[in-house]
């Protein structure tokens, strides 16, 4: 199939349909979560603790999922822990992304001294264990959302930073960078125009690969109480209390369990997708 | 004949002081062809590289003089030295794959420095460069502006760097062995468009190639590089019929010939080649001293 402009069309791959669909649907949920959520997701009531799901026996009237042993409607939570985990995932993702990728396309591009100081750094950087790193961190911070974004843009602003240096190199060899600056344009130029448009797909898929980890991560601090306040409902917080009463309740821990699992994975397939479509050459 | 490019008493050197040209100077007369010859290593590409200010980072220029269209290059300040060689010079690279940009149409990198350097009106560079793409026979110029450069073979992609070269009518082209990524059938044709371009513009131009056969087809003179020292220069008729300095008859010696398809087989001799490595070697202690 060819458009107006002489392009190559390819249908949208099931992986992008799949993962974007699901992306889209948490992103509406989380936005619409007070209007869309059956119940408050702080209110407890006692009398109604470990609900099962409405397809099982024993179930109540408008608590789909059932509810946690607090009596608090695990649906709803779900909804508003898509908040934060979308929140943490798009500004971690985003500020991780620009730092680590500047750096990464300047020591690549420009190799002599910016490079090695900024390899240097992320060398050294990257001896430290990451998961003591971020702990220490919040630990020192105090919990909360800006610790957990700064936790995470800390540990992992090294991936960037690798692999779009090596990036950059390999292209910054070829000759069409060359001819870039025999036809007038400045080093600085041509990294923005030259380098930059071909080292973007490998960014994208790092960055929607970030937002994903960024998702684990919070849920992985929610889990050990290093997260939020415990009563915003997060993910990893309600992973964290159903996991206590797992064999009265399963459902409390599985869904958001699965919420989490499917979320992480859309992340990174809507990354490789994504990467095929923007690469020229696979395009 | 006043010459175009100039270079005098070029010394290049890697950042640890080991010599990769070692006072080059040739001269290409405005309008000419210059053949650079020499093996491989011998540090054609870097001539080239020197003169349009593109040497690898490792490299340094540490003397001599380029003086391109009566200007000592080397005398400007970096950005004047740039706006002068984007207006007055070009390249042909050796590999059209790695040549044009993956993630940009071919349109707009033909007209770039149309638009950058010379401040065309963009309507203005397109329909120069869907001309030149006329000139040099590629069908459907149209369609391949809108191209992506992987859509397009080898030998269409040089093609479009030949084009994209005369774009700016540049006094001097650098050509460094624009076919040798090429199939042969594909070879000939590019050697003979280079060769009807060059004439047509009235361009000078540096052929850099380690195919003599190449040479005696396109060049009016020529220069013989051995490890970044030229051993000799001189015009086609009398380097052929007479070559002066022993390796340049060592290597006229190996060029296949069509009395002699074989000769590629005879290798430079040993003295030769000696005597020439003899010759490098002194020329450092003198430069040294
Ligand atoms: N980036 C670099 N760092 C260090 N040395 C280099 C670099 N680039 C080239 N050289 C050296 O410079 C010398 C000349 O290289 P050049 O590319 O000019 O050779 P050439 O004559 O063009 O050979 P070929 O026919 O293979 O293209 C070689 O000995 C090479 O090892
Ligand atoms: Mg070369």
């Amino acid at each position: 199939m060819r458009d107006a402009r002489g392009d190559v069309k390819r249908p949208i791959g099931l992986r992008l349909w799949l993962s974007g669909g699901w992306l889209t649907l948490l992103v509406l949920s989380a936005v619409f979560a007070p209007l869309i959520a059956p119940k408050d997701p702080l209110m407890q009531d006692l009398f109604l603790g470990r609900m099962p799901p409405f397809w099982m026996e024993g179930s109540e009237p408008g608590y789909f999922l059932g509810t946690d042993s607090l009596g608090r409607d695990v649906l709803s939570r779900m909804l508003y822990g898509a908040r934060l985990a979308l929140i943490v995932a798009l500004v971690a993702g985003t500020i991780t992304c620009v730092i680590g990728a500047t750096l990464g396309l300047i020591a690549g591009y420009y190799r002599g001294w910016p490079d090695r100081i900024i390899s240097r750094f992320v060398d050294i950087w990257m001896a430290f264990p990451p998961v003591l790193f971020a702990i220490l961190l919040i630990a020192v911070l105090g919990p909360g959302l800006m610790s957990i974004i700064i936790a995470i843009v800390v540990i992992d602003w090294t991936r960037f930073a690798r692999v779009v240096r090596a990036e950059a190199m390999s292209q910054g060899a070829m000759d069409y960078v060359a001819s870039a600056q025999v036809a007038g344009r400045t080093r600085f130029g041509t990294m923005l125009t030259e380098i930059l448009p071909n080292v973007l797909p490998t960014i994208v898929a790092l960055l929607t690969l970030e937002m994903g980890i960024a998702v684990i991560v919070e849920a992985i601090l929610s889990f050990v109480n290093l997260s939020i306040s415990t009563d915003s409902p997060t993910w990893g917080g309600m992973i964290s209390e159903g996991r206590t009463s797992v064999h009265q309740a399963w459902w409390v821990l599985v869904f958001p369990l699965i919420t989490l699992f499917l979320t992480v994975l859309s992340f990174s397939q809507l990354g490789e997708g994504l990467k095929d479509r923007f690469d020229p050459v696979l395009r | 004949m006043s010459s175009y490019l100039t270079i005098k008493n070029l010394t290049v050197r890697l950042k640890n002081g080991a010599p990769i040209l070692r006072a080059v100077s040739l001269d290409v007369a405005a309008g000419q062809v210059h053949g650079l010859v020499g093996e491989s290593g011998a540090g054609k590409s870097m001539i080239g590289k020197a003169v349009l200010g593109t040497l690898p980072r490792a490299l340094q220029v540490t003397s001599g003089e380029i003086w391109l269209d009566g200007v000592d290059l080397l005398s400007l300040p970096a950005s004047e030295r740039r706006r002068r060689i984007g207006a007055t010079a070009a390249l042909i690279p050796q590999d059209p794959l790695t040549a044009l940009n993956p993630s940009k149409r071919i349109g707009p990198q033909i007209t770039r420095r149309l638009v950058d350097i010379l401040g065309w009106r963009k309507q203005d560079a397109e329909a120069r460069a869907l001309d030149l793409l006329g000139e040099v026979h590629i069908p459907d110029p149209a369609r391949v502006m809108r191209s992506y450069p992987h859509e397009l073979s080898g030998g269409m992609r040089q093609r479009i760097l030949i084009a994209s070269a005369f774009a700016a009518e540049p006094k001097l082209i650098i050509a460094d062995e624009p076919t040798t990524a090429l199939d042969v059938t594909v070879q000939k044709q590019i050697l003979r468009l280079i060769g009807e371009m060059q004439a047509r513009h009235n361009t000078a131009l540096l052929f850099v190639t380690h195919d003599l056969g190449v040479v005696s087809k396109v060049c009016d003179t020529l220069s013989v590089l051995y490890a970044g020292k030229v051993v000799e220069e001189a015009r086609m008729q009398r380097f052929f019929m007479r070559p002066i300095h022993p390796y340049s008859a060592a290597l006229l010696a190996a060029t296949p010939t069509y009395t002699n398809p074989d000769s590629s087989l005879t290798p430079v001799p040993q003295t030769v080649t000696d005597a020439v490595e003899r010759e490098v070697r002194e020329h450092d202690l003198r430069a040294g001293a």
